[in-house]
């Protein structure tokens, strides 16, 4: 699975923090970083949960 | 000449509830047979109403959807939200590069991990709260006693109110959202609240401490990012948004447990991944922000098959897309193990809720505090008898009179 992130429509709203916390973290001003890259097979469901949280649409999964 | 069909007259919006927890029945009606149709508002303009979940979160993801209040066809909520949203700007009622700008000043303060870490200032809150509680006669408000201070407190904590001023703090912020006091009160109340809030952020100057105020003063107004003014109406904005919204969860959510007394169980068993569900459920199944996220539409836009033209306005119906029977499963049930639950009771987009990890600790913290503080909680009146805020723009209950097992 390769996960891409538009980091500059980031709006820090950590919904993929809680969705895949062991894939993504936020910064110290709440832009999302990746903690996995590319993130382990068994998060796919995840991130792709994380993927359809996200309100900026910033990950994109491919 | 041409012969048109004469348009009829579209229903008024937001519509009256059948039953006070759930939707009215005609914007279900709306999200089965026409999910992009006209309504009227107060103002007697037309804007879309916008009901399926798939079409409610494409409008709330597309900036050509602005939220300034100013912009042509813009469907205020009410005569009052558009006069305070005019008079107060902040970034809620901003478009991107501004919104972005000013956002982004704050969102290092509301990351998932730094709320984290205020865990025990709002369980230290809470418990002040419940002792109190526990003290008063029943039945007790528990919106007075409880849902209203709790937001209020952290909030205060959070942007470094010092303690000695939190009574002056609490009973202003009272008297801002109580619709029983008047015009003049809400304006005291406001004018009260601002003028402290701008001494908060000079003090802040002077003296700065480990809080939210103190970082915005050294790191934006002294590089001169951001006026002390703005950091005033961001103050406030933090204050306003966070107060009403999570106050409603908390009565009305509470209500909700006590009326499904197996769920309500597991919530006191205080497992942290099923209370944390619970309130996601909740959350959906509640939206208290309950007339819909208000956009006006700057380009022509296609919406679920309705061309949308610029300068038309657009009611996003967050209450309606978390009832949606495509996206959620038994929409009308509480379910606290509902899977994937992905509500829109925060909006979606850029406006996304700020305050949301904080609003989740709150309330995570909050419920099973309270149900194992009070056996056999209970309201003290039959439903019918509890007012219900209808014509606010957070709904929940006005009070909420319970009672308890006290030990013998
Ligand atoms: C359960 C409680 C809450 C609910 C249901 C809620 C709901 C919402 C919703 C629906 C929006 C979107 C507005 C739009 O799209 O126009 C929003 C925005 C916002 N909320 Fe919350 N909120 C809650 C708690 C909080 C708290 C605790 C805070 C802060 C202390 C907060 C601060 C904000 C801010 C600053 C915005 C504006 C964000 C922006 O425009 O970028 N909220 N909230
Ligand atoms: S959910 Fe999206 S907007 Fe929010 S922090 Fe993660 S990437 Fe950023």
């Amino acid at each position: 699975m390769r996960v891409s992130l538009q980091k500059d429509l980031c709006i820090g709203a950590g919904q993929c923090v809680l969705a895949a916390p062991a894939v993504f973290d936020q910064d110290e001003d709440g832009t999302v970083v990746p903690l996995a890259d590319p993130p382990p097979a068994e998060e796919a469901e995840a991130v792709r949960s994380a993927a359809h949280a996200c309100p900026a649409r910033v990950i994109s999964v491919g | 000449m041409t012969t048109t069909q004469p348009t009829p007259t579209p229903p008024t919006y937001p519509m009256a509830r059948e039953c006070p927890f759930d939707p009215p029945a005609e914007v279900r009606a709306l999200r089965e047979e026409s999910p992009v149709s006209r309504v009227r508002i107060w103002d007697g303009s037309s804007p879309w109403l916008v009901t399926r979940y798939d079409d409610v979160r494409t409008v709330l993801a597309d900036q050509r959807f602005s939220s300034d209040v100013d912009k042509p066809g813009y469907p205020a909520t009410s005569i009052g939200v558009k006069a305070r949203r005019k008079a107060s700007r902040s970034f809620i009622a901003m478009d991107d590069p501004d919104h972005a700008r000013h956002r982004k000043m704050l969102i290092g303060e509301f990351t998932v991990r730094r709320t984290e870490s205020l865990r025990p200032l709002v369980e230290e809150t809470v418990t002040e709260l419940l002792d109190a509680m526990e003290t008063l006669p029943q039945p007790v408000d528990l919106v007075e006693a409880f849902a209203l201070p709790l937001p209020s407190m952290v909030i205060c904590r959070m942007l470094g109110v010092p303690y000695a001023d939190h009574a002056f703090f609490q009973e202003h912020s009272r008297a801002l959202l109580d619709v029983t006091a008047g015009a003049d009160a809400a304006k005291h109340a406001n004018d009260e609240l601002r003028g402290y809030l701008a001494e908060l952020v000079a003090a802040k100057e002077r003296e700065p401490g480990d809080d939210l105020l103190s970082r915005l003063v050294e790191r934006r107004i002294h590089t001169g990012e951001l006026t002390a003014d703005d950091a005033v109406g961001m103050a406030f904005l933090l204050l306003v948004a966070g107060h009403e919204t999570t106050a409603n969860m908390i009565g009305l959510g509470t209500l909700t447990l006590l009326r499904h007394p197996d769920q309500a169980a597991e919530v006191r068993g205080g497992d942290p991944a099923t209370v944390a569900a619970a309130v996601e459920e909740l959350l959906r199944l509640l939206t208290v922000v309950h007339t819909g996220r208000r956009r006006a539409a700057t380009e022509d836009v296609e919406i679920g098959g309705v061309l949308i033209r610029a300068g038309e306005g657009v009611i996003a119906a967050g209450e309606s897309a978390n009832r949606d029977p495509e996206q959620f499963a038994n929409p009308d049930e509480l379910d606290i193990h509902r899977r994937g639950n992905h509500h829109v009771a925060f909006g979606f987009g850029v406006h996304q809720c700020l305050g949301q990890p904080l609003a989740r600790l709150e309330l995570q913290i909050a419920y099973p505090a309270l149900l194992r503080r009070f056996p056999g909680l209970r309201a003290a009146v039959p439903v019918d008898e509890i007012p219900f805020r209808d014509e606010m723009v957070v709904y929940g209950v006005h009070t909420l009179p319970v009672r308890w097992d006290t030990a013998v």
